[in-house]
Protein backbone atom coordinates (compact mmCIF):
# COMPACT_ATOMS: atom_id res chain seq x y z
CA UNK A 1 0.00 0.00 0.00
CA UNK A 2 1.35 3.36 -0.87
CA UNK A 3 0.48 6.04 1.37
CA UNK A 4 1.92 9.69 0.24
CA UNK A 5 3.55 11.94 2.62
CA UNK A 6 3.55 15.12 0.50
CA UNK A 7 1.95 16.89 -2.62
CA UNK A 8 3.01 19.59 -4.59
CA UNK A 9 1.95 20.19 -8.16
CA UNK A 10 3.42 22.88 -11.01
CA UNK A 11 2.07 23.97 -14.16
CA UNK A 12 4.82 23.70 -16.96
CA UNK A 13 3.89 25.96 -19.69
CA UNK A 14 7.58 26.58 -21.56
CA UNK A 15 11.37 25.58 -21.77
CA UNK A 16 12.06 27.73 -18.48
CA UNK A 17 9.77 26.02 -16.42
CA UNK A 18 11.90 23.16 -16.60
CA UNK A 19 14.57 24.27 -14.54
CA UNK A 20 12.84 25.38 -11.56
CA UNK A 21 10.82 21.56 -11.50
CA UNK A 22 13.95 19.66 -11.77
CA UNK A 23 15.37 21.48 -8.78
CA UNK A 24 11.86 20.90 -7.24
CA UNK A 25 12.14 17.38 -7.33
CA UNK A 26 15.85 17.48 -6.35
CA UNK A 27 14.64 19.33 -2.81
CA UNK A 28 12.36 15.99 -1.99
CA UNK A 29 15.04 13.95 -2.87
CA UNK A 30 17.59 15.16 -1.03
CA UNK A 31 15.08 15.50 1.65
CA UNK A 32 14.31 11.93 1.34
CA UNK A 33 17.60 10.61 1.69
CA UNK A 34 18.18 9.71 -1.71
CA UNK A 35 21.29 8.90 -3.00
CA UNK A 36 22.88 11.26 -5.38
CA UNK A 37 23.03 8.24 -8.59
CA UNK A 38 19.54 7.83 -7.94
CA UNK A 39 18.67 11.59 -7.72
CA UNK A 40 19.82 11.84 -11.42
CA UNK A 41 18.73 9.01 -12.78
CA UNK A 42 15.08 10.37 -11.50
CA UNK A 43 15.79 14.33 -12.72
CA UNK A 44 16.80 12.98 -16.24
CA UNK A 45 13.86 11.13 -16.48
CA UNK A 46 11.89 13.84 -15.29
CA UNK A 47 13.87 16.15 -17.60
CA UNK A 48 12.91 13.66 -20.49
CA UNK A 49 9.36 12.95 -19.66
CA UNK A 50 8.72 16.98 -19.22
CA UNK A 51 9.88 17.76 -22.27
CA UNK A 52 8.17 15.11 -24.03
CA UNK A 53 4.67 17.14 -22.49
CA UNK A 54 6.30 20.36 -23.79
CA UNK A 55 7.16 19.38 -27.30
CA UNK A 56 3.66 17.07 -28.04
CA UNK A 57 1.33 18.15 -25.28
CA UNK A 58 1.47 22.00 -25.29
CA UNK A 59 2.67 22.15 -21.78
CA UNK A 60 0.42 20.72 -19.04
CA UNK A 61 0.14 20.04 -14.84
CA UNK A 62 3.02 17.78 -12.87
CA UNK A 63 2.99 16.33 -9.66
CA UNK A 64 5.63 15.51 -7.20
CA UNK A 65 4.41 13.54 -4.60
CA UNK A 66 7.02 12.19 -1.63
CA UNK A 67 5.25 8.34 -1.39
CA UNK A 68 5.69 5.32 1.20
CA UNK A 69 5.59 1.58 0.64
CA UNK A 70 6.51 -0.14 3.61
CA UNK A 71 9.62 1.17 5.22
CA UNK A 72 10.74 2.48 1.92
CA UNK A 73 10.43 6.13 0.36
CA UNK A 74 10.71 7.37 -2.74
CA UNK A 75 9.05 10.27 -5.38
CA UNK A 76 6.31 9.77 -7.58
CA UNK A 77 6.14 12.00 -10.03
CA UNK A 78 3.21 12.85 -12.70
CA UNK A 79 2.86 14.05 -16.34
CA UNK A 80 -0.10 14.97 -17.45
CA UNK A 81 -1.03 16.94 -20.50
CA UNK A 82 -4.01 17.92 -22.90
CA UNK A 83 -2.56 16.85 -25.89
CA UNK A 84 -2.88 14.77 -29.17
CA UNK A 85 -2.36 11.32 -27.40
CA UNK A 86 -0.11 8.52 -28.32
CA UNK A 87 -1.52 6.25 -31.03
CA UNK A 88 0.39 3.86 -30.71
CA UNK A 89 1.88 3.36 -27.05
CA UNK A 90 3.83 0.09 -27.63
CA UNK A 91 6.33 1.71 -30.96
CA UNK A 92 6.43 5.41 -28.67
CA UNK A 93 8.21 3.07 -25.97
CA UNK A 94 10.69 1.63 -28.74
CA UNK A 95 14.48 2.55 -28.64
CA UNK A 96 14.69 5.14 -31.44
CA UNK A 97 11.25 6.02 -32.15
CA UNK A 98 10.47 9.11 -32.67
CA UNK A 99 7.56 11.21 -34.59
CA UNK A 100 10.02 14.32 -33.75
CA UNK A 101 13.52 15.00 -34.77
CA UNK A 102 15.10 12.96 -31.88
CA UNK A 103 16.74 10.48 -30.77
CA UNK A 104 13.74 8.49 -29.96
CA UNK A 105 15.28 7.45 -26.26
CA UNK A 106 12.94 9.60 -23.84
CA UNK A 107 10.15 7.30 -23.17
CA UNK A 108 12.29 4.31 -23.39
CA UNK A 109 14.85 6.14 -21.52
CA UNK A 110 12.87 7.03 -18.92
CA UNK A 111 11.41 3.81 -18.02
CA UNK A 112 14.56 2.41 -17.68
CA UNK A 113 15.99 4.83 -15.22
CA UNK A 114 12.72 5.03 -12.83
CA UNK A 115 11.37 2.06 -10.83
CA UNK A 116 7.86 2.22 -11.41
CA UNK A 117 6.83 3.65 -14.83
CA UNK A 118 3.09 3.82 -16.05
CA UNK A 119 1.65 5.35 -19.22
CA UNK A 120 -1.98 6.16 -20.24
CA UNK A 121 -3.03 7.90 -23.51
CA UNK A 122 -6.48 8.65 -25.16
CA UNK A 123 -5.99 9.93 -28.77
CA UNK A 124 -7.47 13.62 -29.04
CA UNK A 125 -7.93 13.91 -24.76
CA UNK A 126 -3.77 14.09 -23.56
CA UNK A 127 -1.37 11.58 -22.38
CA UNK A 128 -0.72 10.76 -18.10
CA UNK A 129 2.64 9.26 -17.47
CA UNK A 130 3.20 8.40 -13.61
CA UNK A 131 6.99 7.28 -12.79
CA UNK A 132 8.04 6.23 -9.02
CA UNK A 133 11.81 5.88 -7.70
CA UNK A 134 11.81 4.39 -4.68
CA UNK A 135 14.61 5.82 -2.44
CA UNK A 136 16.83 2.52 -2.67
CA UNK A 137 15.48 1.36 -5.90
CA UNK B 1 18.54 36.25 -24.34
CA UNK B 2 20.91 33.89 -22.09
CA UNK B 3 24.13 32.66 -23.75
CA UNK B 4 26.80 30.68 -22.41
CA UNK B 5 29.65 33.12 -22.80
CA UNK B 6 32.91 31.13 -25.23
CA UNK B 7 36.28 31.72 -24.42
CA UNK B 8 38.86 32.27 -26.83
CA UNK B 9 42.36 31.10 -25.47
CA UNK B 10 45.19 30.53 -28.99
CA UNK B 11 43.98 27.78 -30.83
CA UNK B 12 41.12 26.61 -28.72
CA UNK B 13 37.23 27.94 -27.26
CA UNK B 14 36.97 27.40 -23.82
CA UNK B 15 33.14 26.76 -22.98
CA UNK B 16 32.38 26.41 -19.15
CA UNK B 17 28.55 25.38 -18.09
CA UNK B 18 28.02 26.52 -14.85
CA UNK B 19 23.90 26.56 -15.39
CA UNK B 20 21.32 23.68 -15.42
CA UNK B 21 20.36 24.45 -19.34
CA UNK B 22 17.22 24.51 -20.54
CA UNK B 23 16.81 23.60 -24.36
CA UNK B 24 16.62 26.62 -26.02
CA UNK B 25 20.31 28.06 -24.23
CA UNK B 26 21.55 24.50 -25.27
CA UNK B 27 20.81 25.00 -28.99
CA UNK B 28 22.10 28.89 -28.77
CA UNK B 29 25.00 27.63 -27.33
CA UNK B 30 25.21 24.42 -30.15
CA UNK B 31 24.87 27.19 -33.22
CA UNK B 32 27.53 30.24 -31.58
CA UNK B 33 30.14 27.25 -31.14
CA UNK B 34 29.74 26.68 -34.87
CA UNK B 35 30.40 30.25 -35.69
CA UNK B 36 33.02 30.98 -33.17
CA UNK B 37 35.08 28.13 -34.56
CA UNK B 38 34.65 29.74 -38.28
CA UNK B 39 35.35 33.33 -37.04
CA UNK B 40 38.38 32.33 -35.75
CA UNK B 41 39.76 29.45 -36.93
CA UNK B 42 40.43 27.51 -33.52
CA UNK B 43 41.34 24.20 -34.32
CA UNK B 44 40.05 22.56 -30.79
CA UNK B 45 37.06 23.03 -28.30
CA UNK B 46 37.06 22.38 -24.83
CA UNK B 47 33.57 21.80 -23.27
CA UNK B 48 33.19 21.71 -19.51
CA UNK B 49 30.26 20.22 -17.79
CA UNK B 50 31.71 19.37 -14.33
CA UNK B 51 28.53 21.87 -12.95
CA UNK B 52 26.02 19.89 -14.85
CA UNK B 53 24.12 17.97 -12.97
CA UNK B 54 22.05 16.23 -15.33
CA UNK B 55 22.54 15.58 -19.17
CA UNK B 56 19.05 14.07 -20.63
CA UNK B 57 19.11 13.07 -24.36
CA UNK B 58 18.51 16.75 -25.54
CA UNK B 59 21.63 17.50 -24.16
CA UNK B 60 23.28 14.35 -25.04
CA UNK B 61 22.23 15.23 -29.05
CA UNK B 62 23.72 18.45 -29.02
CA UNK B 63 27.17 17.84 -27.26
CA UNK B 64 27.29 15.25 -30.00
CA UNK B 65 26.11 17.76 -32.80
CA UNK B 66 29.40 20.33 -31.61
CA UNK B 67 31.33 17.64 -31.56
CA UNK B 68 30.58 16.67 -35.50
CA UNK B 69 30.22 20.12 -36.46
CA UNK B 70 33.56 21.58 -35.05
CA UNK B 71 34.83 18.04 -36.94
CA UNK B 72 33.40 19.11 -40.65
CA UNK B 73 35.07 22.78 -39.58
CA UNK B 74 38.10 21.29 -38.40
CA UNK B 75 38.25 21.73 -34.99
CA UNK B 76 38.20 18.58 -32.49
CA UNK B 77 36.31 18.80 -29.44
CA UNK B 78 36.80 17.40 -26.09
CA UNK B 79 34.52 17.44 -23.16
CA UNK B 80 35.69 17.57 -19.82
CA UNK B 81 34.24 16.52 -16.06
CA UNK B 82 31.32 14.64 -16.16
CA UNK B 83 29.95 13.45 -13.02
CA UNK B 84 30.08 9.62 -12.24
CA UNK B 85 26.42 10.03 -11.12
CA UNK B 86 25.58 11.38 -14.85
CA UNK B 87 27.72 9.00 -16.85
CA UNK B 88 25.88 6.22 -14.83
CA UNK B 89 22.88 7.78 -15.90
CA UNK B 90 23.54 7.97 -19.24
CA UNK B 91 24.45 4.46 -20.89
CA UNK B 92 21.44 3.64 -18.19
CA UNK B 93 19.41 5.80 -20.42
CA UNK B 94 20.99 4.57 -23.61
CA UNK B 95 23.02 7.47 -24.53
CA UNK B 96 26.79 6.52 -25.38
CA UNK B 97 28.15 9.59 -26.84
CA UNK B 98 29.98 8.01 -29.68
CA UNK B 99 32.69 10.12 -31.42
CA UNK B 100 33.14 12.34 -28.68
CA UNK B 101 36.49 12.63 -26.90
CA UNK B 102 36.29 12.73 -23.18
CA UNK B 103 38.70 13.60 -20.44
CA UNK B 104 38.74 13.81 -16.93
CA UNK B 105 39.13 17.05 -16.12
CA UNK B 106 40.40 20.55 -18.12
CA UNK B 107 43.90 19.55 -17.31
CA UNK B 108 43.78 16.24 -19.23
CA UNK B 109 41.27 17.47 -21.64
CA UNK B 110 44.14 20.45 -23.09
CA UNK B 111 46.36 18.07 -23.21
CA UNK B 112 44.24 15.21 -25.52
CA UNK B 113 43.39 18.39 -27.43
CA UNK B 114 47.03 19.20 -28.27
CA UNK B 115 47.69 16.29 -28.67
CA UNK B 116 45.29 16.08 -31.17
CA UNK B 117 45.61 18.40 -33.21
CA UNK B 118 49.41 18.37 -33.12
CA UNK B 119 50.27 21.68 -31.42
CA UNK B 120 53.33 21.22 -29.40
CA UNK B 121 55.38 21.27 -32.73
CA UNK B 122 54.32 24.81 -32.57
CA UNK B 123 55.57 25.05 -28.96
CA UNK B 124 58.52 23.47 -29.73
CA UNK B 125 59.39 25.86 -32.31
CA UNK B 126 58.85 28.74 -29.68
CA UNK B 127 61.09 27.50 -27.24
CA UNK B 128 63.87 27.14 -29.49
CA UNK B 129 63.71 30.30 -30.86
CA UNK B 130 63.58 31.37 -27.39
CA UNK B 131 67.07 29.98 -26.39
CA UNK B 132 68.81 30.60 -30.16
CA UNK B 133 72.08 32.18 -29.21
CA UNK B 134 72.29 36.23 -29.90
Amino acid sequence: MIIVLSKDTLVIQKEQDVVPFRNRIKEYAVKIGMGLVNQTKLITAASELVRNMLRYGGGGTTIIEVVSKGRENGIRLTFQDKGPGIKDIQQAMKDGFSTGKSLGLGLPGARRLVNEFDIKSVVGKGTTVIVTKWKNG
Amino acid sequence: MDRIPILRMGNFLLVTIQVDLYDRLALNLESDLVQMVSKTGARGVLIDISALSIVDSFMGRIIGNIGSMSKIMDAETVVVGMQPAVAITLIELGLELKGVSTALNVEKGMELLRSKIGSFEDFEEEEHDDHRPE
